[in-house]
């Protein structure tokens, strides 16, 4: 006899939904800390290092994250480290975030005007306290629809941890679609998750993204 | 750790991957065809004077863009059937990254129109342009060169997102790379390798996407 979807199944699933959560949260605080680091190489004003950054930018952008899994999760069991499901995985989304989180911060340090540094040199400072104190405050105001926007991607993308066999949400929806026999209705329910997580962070975003163009055109 | 590296099952393994890569582009131009013919008509229902029309197209663009396409696709590859398109893993594969790409085509496209000044429109129908026209000539090519950019891209995005299409066994490069894989036991060797194929493919798109915009819309504007 196969069991119909009922609080057991979805319980089962609210399970994959906090694995979801968690390796979001771990990719996100992991990428925001790499991903400073790369934004700072990247807008460092050394030819060599700012190329090698762009690089290593394109080339996560220029290809599909279920690869770049693949190569980090196969490439981490090649080094001999007995390593969990759940920390390969992480660490394949930690640097793909690196990457884009970079990107979009090394934008929003070059948005901040000019003139903000040069007053800032002038005044002596730094460079440490020049980013920290005067560009960096200004750059993450500018960045963060950008970045809320990232943050829905990358929960979405934690998805895909599924087809490397790591149970979150998708891949719970498919045990459970596979149990009860009701794809349609798991999936629903899947989807409808995703969605309660990620919509109010675009709904957000959104919002911020036109209060910042309207303070531009002051 | 004993492990070396061979590469050479990547080389015997070629032709299948370059008829992956062919397989992938095509998924991608054929999802994208669709994409653009749900981003134009949804456009159009989205600013209709219908408010539930309106509603469906907002609510659709919000699902959409809001769960993965792991699970639209899924969730597609089961639905279909029900409705009477029983279809193999690739056509269902079309269908899911024409429906996800279409919600985000809607996006680009409503942003290209609003980008038309509408004293234009007024100008082309005061100069007894009629509303084909109008829309032809005065919205749909200006628009188009606004859009281009974020368009092409959406087309990049929208070859990478197909490799999750390998989830439903459709034919395209991920799914290729996957039956060597298991074939040969090298998985490593092969998603490396396959990686930077993908990279190859979206620079190659991106350098002719630039050459067709230097060629079509470098006329001025002012």
């Amino acid at each position: 006899m196969t069991p119909h979807f009922g609080l057991p199944e979805f319980g089962f699933l609210l399970r994959g939904l906090q694995w979801t959560m968690l390796l979001t949260v771990v990719a996100f605080v992991g990428g925001c800390t790499a991903g400073l680091a790369v934004a700072l190489l990247r807008t460092c004003g050394h030819k060599g290092v700012e190329w090698i950054t762009r690089i290593y930018i394109g080339i996560f952008q220029g290809t599909p994250l279920l690869l770049q899994l693949f190569v980090v999760y196969y490439g981490l069991a090649l080094t001999g480290l007995k390593l969990d499901a759940f920390v390969a995985v992480a660490i394949g989304f930690t640097v793909n975030a690196s990457a884009f989180l970079g990107e979009i911060w090394r934008g929003a340090i070059q948005a901040v005007p000019r003139g903000q540094t040069e007053a800032a040199m002038a005044l002596g400072l730094h460079y440490s306290s020049r980013m920290r104190d005067i560009v960096l405050p200004q750059a993450i105001r500018i960045s963060l629809p950008a970045t809320i926007g990232y943050l829905v991607q990358l929960i979405k993308g934690t998805s895909l941890a599924a087809i490397v066999g790591f149970i979150e949400l998708a891949r719970a929806g498919q045990i459970v679609s596979n149990q009860t026999f009701q794809p349609l209705l798991v999936f629903g329910v899947v989807g409808a998750m995703y969605f309660i997580l990620c919509w109010p962070l675009s709904w957000w975003g959104s919002r911020m993204e036109a209060r910042l163009a309207l303070a531009g055109q002051r | 750790m004993g492990y070396t590296l061979d590469f050479s099952v990547v080389w015997h393994a070629m032709p299948a991957l370059l008829w992956g890569c062919v397989g992938t582009l095509g998924l991608a131009l054929a999802g994208m065809t669709l994409a653009m013919t749900i981003g134009v008509a949804g456009v159009a229902a989205r600013d209709s004077k219908a408010a539930w029309l309106r509603a469906i197209v907002i609510g659709f663009v919000e699902i959409v863009r809001n769960t993965p396409f792991l699970v639209q696709i899924f969730f597609l590859f089961f639905a279909l059937p029900l409705i009477g398109l029983k279809l193999n893993p690739t056509a269902t594969a079309i269908i899911a990254l024409g429906v996800n790409g279409g919600a985000y085509a809607i996006e680009i496209i409503r942003g290209g129109v609003q980008s038309i000044h509408k004293g234009q429109v007024e100008a082309g129908y005061a100069l007894g342009l009629h509303k084909g026209q109008v829309f032809r000539f005065i919205v749909l090519k200006p628009a188009l060169r606004a859009i281009y950019p974020s368009l092409t891209g959406q087309f990049i995005m929208l070859t990478l997102t197909s490799s999750i299409c390998s989830a439903v066994s459709a034919y395209e490069l991920t799914s290729v790379a996957q039956r060597i894989e298991s074939d040969t036991f090298r998985s490593f060797e092969v998603y490396f390798f396959v990686t930077f194929l993908y990279l190859a493919i979206s620079w190659l798109l991106m350098l002719g996407f630039a050459v067709v915009s230097h060629r079509v819309f470098s006329y001025p504007t002012r």
